[in-house]
């Protein structure tokens, strides 16, 4: 039997034979693991979610943001065209756009005034001919020779993707056309943003992935959702698997509630809180496509996630800020149709979810306690068999891990660990 | 930083604002839906959505019914680990206009976790509306303004 490794550490990682069931917990907390991720991952052959379209809708808008650790900005050129750009100056290397978003006509740094359009080219910069003559740049300096360093960005359903590699293919190649589709069915329509917030959570990122495509704990740990009867895993729902498995879609589909044996056999917590809403407004919901689907959670590898809780729309994305801490943001989105009732009850169930939300707050700490629980057992693995051992679509039953097993089988592909 | 406030009614609505930060402080969540009006609006948002005037925050309610709700379902529903906040409040910038009461206190708020971790966790501004009602400020609006638009871990407690 071949046991999976990393060889390019300085001890290297063995993962059981059993593969995707089996996680090793040292993935968690090794910085070399982690510095590795930096290349393979994020720097390699994956499209990042870099940010909204309407983040820059104008041409000058610009927005920062990162590819894993790296400064990232996204421009849009006067001819309308978005650019992906290192956050970096090609001088000295220090940061070009300080603020988080604005509009400008040239992107200039700080530092020595070293100035760029908005696609990065270097179009001149303070003292090149010297002072009174004297000192300046070299006679052959040559401001084509210079500019910030671009990467590939392409716009897909309002979403603007980058790469560094320049030979992925296209972002809806790289989505399929199952994942493709149903970015189309929530986000193909005028968007506006309505707010956002970000969250620090002490974590590896992908424990933060795994929770993303853990759709065996929704309602078991999320125990505001099932008193109130909105989800349970009995309901009418299921997973579907893009064809590479590392993207994925849980869905349920509101349903006659009908209370199943095995929660009340397992004594869940979820059942002892069964009081009405005392202000139920806060569920109030419409039927937003006629698809019955009434929850879903779409993650993209490897940073990206959008749901629909009821009608409340949002787009989550985050950043590794280290091997156990990472910058999870919340973008809630309307559409540009939608009337003032509409905009009020997206806004209302804002609270289902984010830092405070109430069916999902517990997010913020579960992955931490995973990140504590397993410090110091870099040798053990957590157990990944739940719904089987299989990677493929189900629309069985959401009480299983197959998306987790997706993630994981995408993960060992990319970070060339074969079984 | 009074205008047309009679000295007893900012001493009462001094009095009213630290009752409910010591309320929350010491635990007493159940008591905080008391501190507002029955429709009363309650708003927790960063300064970044306030200033690009986008509606949606971090925690909202627009009734004490909701409000109600929120507790009862951090007491009952809701998973985290165990903390106290501790409050510390500016003095108030009042101002009287004919739908009552308007005021502006800064706070921190520090969070003490159960190892021991005391940090500041919260800091911003109330914009509030105060309405007195058979003499006792109620706040019909609390908008809390959090200077930054990153929350560490989660967001569970009423600020
Ligand atoms: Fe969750």
């Amino acid at each position: 039997m071949s046991i999976a490794a990393i060889d390019e550490l300085s001890e290297p990682l063995v993962w059981p034979e059993e593969g995707v069931t089996r996680i090793p917990f040292r993935l968690f907390s090794d910085p070399e693991i982690y510095r590795l991720e930096q290349e393979r991952i994020f720097r390699g052959p994956v499209w990042n979610f870099l940010c909204l379209e309407i983040d820059i809708p104008n041409p000058g808008d610009f927005k920062t943001t990162h590819v894993g650790e790296v400064p990232i900005v996204v421009t849009r050129d006067e001819e309308g065209e978005v650019h992906g750009l290192i956050n970096r100056c090609a001088h000295k290397g220090a940061l070009v756009c300080l603020k988080e978003r604005g509009n400008a006509k040239m992107l200039t740094c700080v530092y020595h005034s070293w100035t760029y359009d908005m696609g990065g080219r270097l179009k001149g910069l303070a003292f090149r001919h010297g002072l009174r003559g004297k000192g300046g740049m070299p006679e052959d300096f040559d401001l084509a020779r210079h500019r910030m360093e671009p990467i590939r960005v392409e716009v897909f359903s309002g979403l603007v993707f980058g790469t560094f590699d320049p030979d992925m293919p296209s972002v809806e190649s790289y989505l399929g056309p199952v994942m493709s589709k149903f970015i189309r069915r929530n986000l193909d329509r005028p968007l506006h943003r309505l707010g956002m917030h970000s969250q620090i959570i002490h974590n590896n990122w992908k424990l933060y992935a795994e929770n993303l495509r853990d759709s065996y704990h929704a309602t078991l740990l999320h125990t505001f959702y099932t008193t109130f009867k909105i989800n349970r895993l009995d309901m009418d729902g299921g997973i579907i698997m893009a064809d590479d498995k590392w993207h994925h879609v849980s869905y349920a589909k509101r349903a006659t509630f009908d209370e199943a044996e095995e929660y009340q056999k397992a004594d869940v917590h979820s059942d002892q809180f069964d009081s009405k809403l005392e202000g139920p407004e806060l569920l109030d919901a419409w039927d937003e496509f006629d698809d019955g689907i009434t929850h879903s959670i779409q993650a993209v590898f490897p940073n990206l996630g959008i749901h629909f809780t009821l009608n409340s729309l949002c787009v989550r994305y985050f950043a590794p800020r280290g091997v156990d801490q990472t910058e999870l943001f919340w973008h809630y989105l309307g559409y540009d149709d939608d009337d003032e009732a509409k905009t009020a009850m997206r806004v209302m169930q804002g609270n289902l979810t984010g830092a405070a939300g109430l069916v999902s707050l517990e997010d913020g700490c579960i992955n931490e306690f995973v990140q504590r629980g397993t410090a110091g057992s870099g040798d053990r693995n957590a157990f990944i068999e739940m719904g089987g051992r299989d990677v493929e679509s189900s629309d069985a039953s959401r009480a299983t891990e197959v998306a987790i097993r997706g993630f994981w089988t995408g993960y060992r592909r990319i970070m060339g660990i074969e079984a | 930083m009074s205008e047309g406030i009679e000295p007893g009614t900012r001493g009462r609505i001094e009095d009213f604002l630290l009752a409910y930060a010591h309320a929350i402080d010491d635990g007493d969540l159940e008591a905080w839906p008391g501190y507002f009006t029955e429709d009363a609006v309650y708003q927790i948002t960063t300064r970044e959505n306030h200033e690009a005037g986008l509606p949606l925050g971090i925690f909202y309610c627009e009734s004490r019914a909701m409000m109600s709700d929120r507790i009862l379902a951090l007491r009952t529903a809701n998973i985290f680990e165990p903390h106290t906040y501790c409050h510390m409040l500016s003095r108030s910038a009042l101002s009287s206009n004919g739908a009552g009461i308007t005021a502006r206190t800064n706070f921190t708020v520090v969070r003490t976790m159960q190892d021991g971790a005391s940090e500041l966790f919260a800091v911003g501004k109330y914009l509030d509306r105060i309405v007195l009602e058979d003499g006792a400020p109620r706040l019909a609006e609390r908008r809390v303004i959090l200077e930054s638009r990153r929350v560490d871990v989660l967001l569970v407690f009423p600020l």
